[in-house]
């Protein structure tokens, strides 16, 4: 056990950690913070993706005790003020989801997709995206959705 | 007040799943929960000759262990198949018991032996590892074609063969060959698929002591029906003392259909020792344990004129049941099979056989289209391969033998009420540039690449109806389903749905058409769903039938209580009900200028008085209140159909396969969100894709399953496809009163031959098996080179 120090979303957390406790398990069981979601167990669905410090990351391939100082964001962690995200807003407008399952890591890719490529041609998105995998809606809508994000941000 | 129904109306349920407020099954937590972790079978098949808990039950943190012996002392029961299909020579099918935890025998890997309860995962983790099991293992039967002449599975079931099923006239169909110019014949296998919904299956069961009441949380796509087959058949809990809410499922694809044997040991444990039990699949479990889907080994033959007009149709069809029949599992490779089996086409005489055999794999059941691609594949591969035998443009060729005239009376089963396939098939043309394919084909030669163009045209048969036929060939429930209206007293309404939303946007699709039918805001709609304590008994999701029959439910729910209000209204006004109308949310007494809106209806019909008067505004004998409940049995299935076109470019160098072009032109009937049903088309299209491209589920001989995770299970990615050109052509159901059809399986139905058609036409002809993986592809393309280097 060992007293990891985050800032997740904006707040600071404290907590004792075993050593080996994942990201992904700190941010669902120890937080309750169940928009990160997990699809797998060999860190390909991308359903747990997170940004810590800044840059998006699978949780599940990250412990917490590793990161101890970090500042974390999650899918709940993207809104101000009750106010939806442009991607997130761009992913309702253009029907960028269907279960839901998929979708928090999905977004929290996107964002750091078009925080290092504004403006991304489909190719780029779909690329970029490989990481995530969607089993509803064929990619086609998620793929509109960032280029409208793109617009928007 | 504008219609909703017919427009891009943005979900209602979306924001929760954006914001992180979804709530699925694994994010539902119970104070003093414990933690499962099912030991299961490392063998395809064996013997069980010892189970030893001894050494398990002293680790750490254990709170219980249970075994199939316990199971069988209990007396619960095992899980089941929904439908009995009768062989062709009148004998009922055969099915092995399939207990929830094996006692005596394992028939594949994955088969759960027993339960570890502990205080927490890790704990419950570490005990399991210290359960011994002493298996003498026996030899696996795996290959489908193979399969009758293997080692006997099931002790009494002679040849692994669950039923030998026939649909149709054999001697019609000799005849009909006997007139044939040339028969087409083709060998192709239908392989096996993982669903993959992108949550792993989960449940969370909880007991009450004081009430006796089980509840249990469960990734399910029909929760009442779940409860039912645990009541009825697993022997867990009388109905009336079992809840099972599904809530936020994330994603189906009829692997949720079945109650899984995780459902019934939790809930039957949690009552055992008294406190919830929480288990959640890793996905290698989801792997070896959710259901499986297609399998199958056909050999097909059409018998054709040298002008084109197909005369007759067979085929001959191994079906993969798995090591047990599941809720789906028989009626998959039959009803949902056979009666599609001859297409959008007129063939006088057909006939369609099935032998279902059982391997030590896991079970087969039904998977997005269920039988229906099976069924497509076969005839839309074939009737490509008699395009280039006889030399006639392929989409000329299926014209050629589509129905002039609807209602369109299949040889085999089914009377399609209303479709218009030339026409989805010039518009598919038109959209596709199908005309333009030889300049681009030439162009992809000049680059050194081989380009093909593959058309599927298709028809299905979803929203399956009506209960008392469906009944009469077998299965075990009717195929109704229920909707109740409620409304609150201060104007918003609720509708429970019997059906189950886990992506389809029924939140959304049904809140605009009780918005249609009521008048009243969408904002002041909810739909509920999910929970066997709230809403009526219902049927669930699955085979595209939620709008064809819950969607009508609640039309028909929704137009009773307008008749209610029609009748409060007259009284309130003083005027006879024939006089009043509805339109927009207004009741209006005819050729006056009085009216009533039906939130004050509600109002009136919840408070149905006033002060210092006896007056009441219900009618004699009306009773308060505004909530009616309807239950929907269709007349008959719905039929979407259409033709899909996709072009492929070929690297011969290196066997990669490009999808260049896809393009899909459906008829849905009337749609009610056009954005929704592009979602489910692009979907389906993507499991299509990915079936024929990338997707294959593989056991070894031992029935080790070679694909048991992402890393060796290929899952089509953003960066497989192109964007999908989707248009529409429209007939309306005349089955039903909103002029819907089925749009959600469409995709995964069409898009296998599509894309093989396309593959094999750039391969000139050579068939090969799906995935087209770019291994098989590169050896196609050196065969190619031979064979032209010959002719050269």
């Amino acid at each position: 056990m060992r007293k990891v120090t985050l800032e997740i979303n904006g707040k600071k957390v404290e907590k004792e950690v075993q050593d080996n406790t994942l990201l992904s398990t700190f941010l669902r069981d120890h937080l309750n913070l169940t928009g990160t979601h997990i699809g797998c167990d060999t860190s390909q669905c991308g359903a747990c993706v997170v940004h810590v410090n800044g840059n998006s990351l699978k949780s599940c391939t990250a412990l917490a005790a590793d990161i101890d100082g970090s500042k974390v964001t999650t899918i709940e962690g993207l809104a101000t003020n009750g106010k939806m995200h442009p991607m997130q807003e761009a992913f309702k407008k253009l029907h960028g989801l269907q279960c839901g399952f998929c979708t928090p890591g999905m977004v929290m890719s996107a964002v750091d997709l078009l925080q290092k490529n504004k403006k991304p041609s489909d190719t780029e998105i779909r690329d970029w995206l490989e990481g995530n995998i969607c089993r509803c809606t064929g990619y086609q809508n998620i793929v509109a959705a960032v280029k409208e994000a793109a617009t928007k941000m | 007040m504008a219609s909703l129904v017919g427009s891009r109306v943005e979900r209602k349920e979306d924001k929760r799943f954006l914001t992180g407020k979804g709530r699925y099954t694994s994010d539902i937590n119970l104070a003093n929960q414990t933690y499962a972790i099912f030991v299961r079978s490392p063998h395809a098949r064996a013997q069980i000759k010892k189970l030893d808990i001894s050494k398990a039950q002293k680790s750490s943190g254990v709170v219980s262990i249970l075994t199939g012996s316990e199971i069988a002392e209990d007396k619960i029961g095992g899980l089941i198949a929904g439908w009995a299909i009768r062989s062709e020579d009148g004998t009922e099918m055969k099915c092995p018991a399939n207990p929830p935890l094996a006692k005596d025998i394992v028939n594949f890997v994955g088969d759960p032996v027993a339960v570890v309860i502990a205080e927490s995962l890790e704990e419950a983790k570490v005990a399991a590892e210290k359960v011994s099991v002493d298996y003498k293992v026996l030899k696996a039967v795996t290959s489908t074609a193979d399969a009758m002449d293997g080692d006997t599975i099931h002790e009494g079931i002679d040849k692994n063969l669950c039923f030998d099923w026939l649909l149709g006239d054999r001697q019609k169909v000799k005849e009909a060959f006997e007139k044939a110019d040339k028969v087409i014949s083709i060998d192709i296998i239908n392989n096996r698929l993982i669903p993959n919904a992108m949550e792993p299956r989960a449940c969370l069961a909880d007991y009450n002591s004081a009430s006796e009441e089980i509840t249990l949380y469960t990734t399910s796509q029909n929760p009442h029906l779940s409860r039912l087959i645990m009541s009825a058949f697993g022997n867990v809990s009388p109905e009336h003392k079992l809840r099972v809410v599904a809530p936020d499922v994330g994603g189906g694809f009829g692997s949720k259909i079945n109650v899984y044997n995780e459902d019934i040991v939790c809930s039957w444990a949690a009552k055992k020792i008294n406190r919830a039990i929480k288990w959640v699949a890793e996905r290698s479990e989801s792997f070896l344990t959710d259901i499986h889907g297609r399998d199958h080994v056909t050999h097909a033959e059409l018998a054709v004129t040298n002008d084109g007009k197909f005369l007759g149709f067979k085929n001959e069809t191994i079906a993969n049941l798995g090591a047990y029949a599941r809720v789906f599992g028989t009626v998959t490779p039959t009803y949902l099979f056979g009666p599609c089996a001859t297409g959008v086409y007129e063939i006088p005489a057909a006939y369609s056989n099935v032998k279902a055999v059982f391997t030590n794999t896991a079970p087969v059941d039904a998977y997005r289209g269920a039988g229906r691609p099976e069924a497509t594949y076969t005839i839309e591969r074939l009737v490509e391969k008699a395009s280039m035998e006889l030399g006639i443009d392929k989409t000329e060729l299926r014209m050629k033998n589509f129905p002039t005239a609807f209602p369109f009376k299949q040889t085999l089963v089914h009377t399609v009420d209303s479709g218009d396939y030339v026409a989805g098939m010039e518009k598919a043309k038109q959209m596709a540039d199908y005309n333009g394919y030889e300049a681009r084909r030439k162009d992809s030669e000049s680059r050194g690449k081989l380009r093909g163009i593959g058309v599927s045209s298709y028809f299905e048969a979803c929203g399956i109806a009506p209960s008392a036929a469906v009944m009469s060939l077998g299965c075990g429930v009717g195929l109704w389903e229920s909707a109740e209206v409620r409304f609150n007293p201060t104007g918003q309404v609720t509708v429970y749905t019997g059906s189950h939303s886990h992506g389809q946007s029924h939140q959304t699709t049904f809140a605009q058409i009780a918005a249609d039918e009521l008048g009243v805001p969408i904002e002041n709609i909810d739909i509920v769903h999910g929970d066997t304590d709230k809403g009526t008994f219902g049927m669930g999701t699955y085979g595209s039938r939620s709008l064809t029959v819950g969607g009508i439910a609640i039309v028909n729910a929704c137009k009773k209580i307008v008749e209610k209000g029609k009748r409060v209204t007259a009284k309130m006004l003083e005027a006879s009900p024939e006089d009043v109308e509805f339109k927009d949310g207004e009741f209006i007494v005819a050729k006056s200028n009085k009216k009533k809106t039906i939130g004050e209806i509600a109002f009136a019909c919840y408070l149905p008085g006033v002060r210092d008067e006896m007056k009441s505004p219900l009618p004699e004998g009306e009773e308060p209140g505004l909530k009616e409940t309807a239950f929907f049995d269709p007349s008959n299935f719905s039929f979407p159909a259409g033709t899909h076109i996709a072009e492929v470019e070929i690297d011969p160098e290196t066997g990669e396969v490009k999808l260049e072009k896809y393009t899909a032109c459906d008829d849905f009937g009337r749609i009610i969100n056009p954005m929704i049903v592009e979602g489910q088309v692009h979907g389906g299209l993507a499991q299509g894709i990915g079936q024929a491209l990338y997707e294959n589920a593989e056991y070894d001989e031992t029935g080790q399953l070679m694909t048991g995770s992402y890393m060796d299970y290929t899952m089509p990615r953003a960066d497989n496809f192109p964007e999908f050109n989707i248009g529409y052509t429209c007939t309306h159901a005349t089955t039903n009163p909103l002029g819907v059809k089925g749009c959600g399986e469409a995709g995964a139905i069409a898009a296998p031959p599509t894309v093989m058609n396309a593959v094999i036409d750039a391969l000139g002809g050579q068939e090969i098996t799906m995935p087209a993986t770019a291994e098989k592809v590169w050896k196609a393309c050196k065969n190619l080179k031979k064979s032209n280097s010959k002719a050269a």
